[in-house]
């Protein structure tokens, strides 16, 4: 549905967007993730033609954005990091405007208020945008991507700027977007990626650092199983029945309070050693208080991706 | 084109823009209109068009500053260049905008034409062609406006820009005297948008002058869309 071939974008000497491909396929929800600055928006400016591309080529349903731009953008509804909302008109006028601007053909009365229920603004629908909240901004510019019911979506940080009960909403309106549109969405924040994407690209200073699924994502860079466990108890007998258990490799002491060691231990991919560690631990009257996976999340491995090993490391041992 | 048009100009009436600039056009229309032709009893409406030349340079600046510097500023842009509309019918559809608010302006003369019809008879034809040439001339001028506000997210520079362009358009003549060349003088003479519609104020009607206002209007217009297209490329 939407592919992207070696896209570069320079302003002036400054390479916003470095040599990026990628390609989403119909249905797909895919996650942009990377710090401010990144490139995210560029990238997504470059795809819904409002700006062009220094190198490289986009498709839209096989359309090229640059040679084609009226044919592509026909498909693409586009919510901008700042809705491109006319604050003298009311929700209705500008809905209506975009139904114009956009040469829809769907019939106007009962697609605009599918569009409202969907977001959830008929309450305000006779407002003016000027005077709405932050949030119902941000909806209302959902909203304008939405009509003409393109195939493609285009969202640059959809949930900046709302309470946590709409973010709640939003991913899930998302979710369900996308199963009958192609999504893609930017985000800096990684759970929301985590929520709501089937495929996630990490992008830093214009370059993808990963592209992949979320749980491949993990996968890789996780390596051993590793668990934080807290446990009562001194550290030697501790350490000598958890290393007795099959697979353990490592157990490391992280802290001590009160008689209380908190343990890292790592042990062979794939192996779950929680079961064991409860016997074992019982066998030697060490009750074990708190146990907990430290698989490391989308958080980390975004560390991990865009800083390098090294400083994670460090970071983590701080 | 048409959704942008009306859009256009129903902000120009629920901003005070569009108020602002029919009250000063029909205050100041009405004083001209006043001091030569009724204190004088004349029916020779041409002081009035001739002066109202003047009073465009300072008001069209007002009507066309935000036309483009606004969509910029408040990024909704980014809603029209991403729409499947043209480059050339965003403009076109604001140019038009524009120009119904400034129709809406000139018509009052006519009003002015029928005052005088009711106590002496008025050559009518002369009237038509003045309104006609005020007409050409504020679409150059707007579309000159519209090419200025394109270069700017401020509204204010856009004017001042708007101002010194439009000022410059109307003394291209008095310019051009000052030339050492003659044959600078020469062109600046042909493109003079004053001597152009002098004729039409003293009843001349050269189709010629009316092809030179469109045809400036267009070229204005067209670099609006070249300005829009480079910052695309930029």
């Amino acid at each position: 549905m939407i592919e992207v071939q070696n896209l570069s974008k320079h302003f002036g000497d400054k390479k916003a967007v470095d040599d990026i491909s990628f390609v989403v396929n119909d249905g797909e929800i895919l996650g942009f993730l990377g710090p401010n600055g990144a490139g995210k928006s560029t990238t997504m400016n470059i795809l819904t033609g409002y700006i062009s591309s220094t190198d490289g080529k986009a498709f839209i349903d096989g359309v090229d954005i640059l040679e084609n731009p009226i044919k592509a953008k026909k498909n693409i509804g586009y919510l901008p990091e700042l809705p491109p909302l006319y604050m003298d008109m009311t929700v209705k006028e500008y809905l209506n405007f975009i139904y114009d601007l956009k040469k829809c053909k769907l019939p106007r009365v009962s697609h605009l208020k599918d569009i409202c229920g969907l977001v959830k603004i008929e309450h305000v629908y006779n407002r003016i945008i000027r005077n709405l909240s932050k949030g119902y901004r941000q909806r209302v510019g959902l909203a304008q991507a939405l009509v003409g019911n393109p195939p493609v979506l285009i969202l640059d940080e959809p949930t900046v700027g709302l309470d946590p009960k709409q973010i709640i909403e939003i991913r899930s309106l998302i979710k369900r977007l996308g199963k009958n549109h192609t999504v893609i969405l930017s985000s800096h924040i990684l759970s929301e990626v985590q929520a709501v994407c089937d495929k996630i690209i990490v992008i830093n200073e214009g370059k993808i650092v990963a592209d992949d699924t979320e749980t491949n994502l993990s996968d890789k860079l996780t390596g051993a199983h590793i668990l934080n466990a807290k446990i009562e108890g001194e550290y030697d007998d501790i350490a000598r029945a958890v290393l007795d258990i099959e697979g353990v490799e490592v157990c490391k002491q992280i802290n001590e309070r009160d008689g209380v060691l908190e343990l890292r231990i790592e042990s062979t991919e794939g192996t779950d050693i929680r079961r064991e560690l409860f016997f074992e631990m019982a066998k030697i009257n060490c009750p074990i208080l708190e146990i907990k996976g430290a698989e490391l999340s989308l958080e980390d491995i975004f560390l991990k991706l865009t800083i390098g090993e090294g400083s994670y490391d460090e970071e983590e041992e701080a | 084109m048409g959704a942008i048009f009306r859009r256009e100009v129903q902000s120009y009436f629920t901003s005070p823009i569009g108020y602002i600039f029919l009250a000063a056009f029909y205050a100041f229309s009405a004083f001209f209109f006043a001091s030569s032709s009724l204190s004088n009893g004349s029916t020779s409406m041409t002081s009035m068009y001739t002066s109202l030349m003047i009073i465009l340079v300072v008001l069209i600046p007002i009507l066309t500053m935000r036309t483009m510097s606004e969509d910029k500023k408040t990024k909704t842009d980014q809603c029209l260049l991403t729409a499947p509309v043209s480059l050339g019918s965003i403009v076109a559809g604001k140019f038009l905008a524009a120009l119904l608010v400034y129709t809406c302006a000139v018509a009052i003369t006519l009003v002015y034409a029928i005052i005088i019809a009711g106590y002496a008879s008025v050559d009518w034809l002369t009237i038509i062609g003045n309104i006609l040439g005020l007409e050409l001339l504020g679409a150059s001028f707007i579309a000159a406006g519209i090419f200025c506000s394109s270069f700017t997210e401020n509204q204010v520079v856009a004017a001042v820009i708007s101002f010194i362009v439009i000022l410059a358009l109307d003394m291209l003549s008095s310019i051009g005297s000052l030339m050492p060349w003659e044959w600078l003088e020469n062109i600046l003479t042909e493109i003079s948008f004053y001597e152009r519609y002098s004729g039409f104020t003293i009843g001349l009607f050269d189709l010629s002058n009316v092809l030179f206002f469109i045809s400036a209007a267009v070229i204005f217009l067209f670099l609006t869309v070249r300005v829009l297209e480079k910052r695309r490329w930029s």
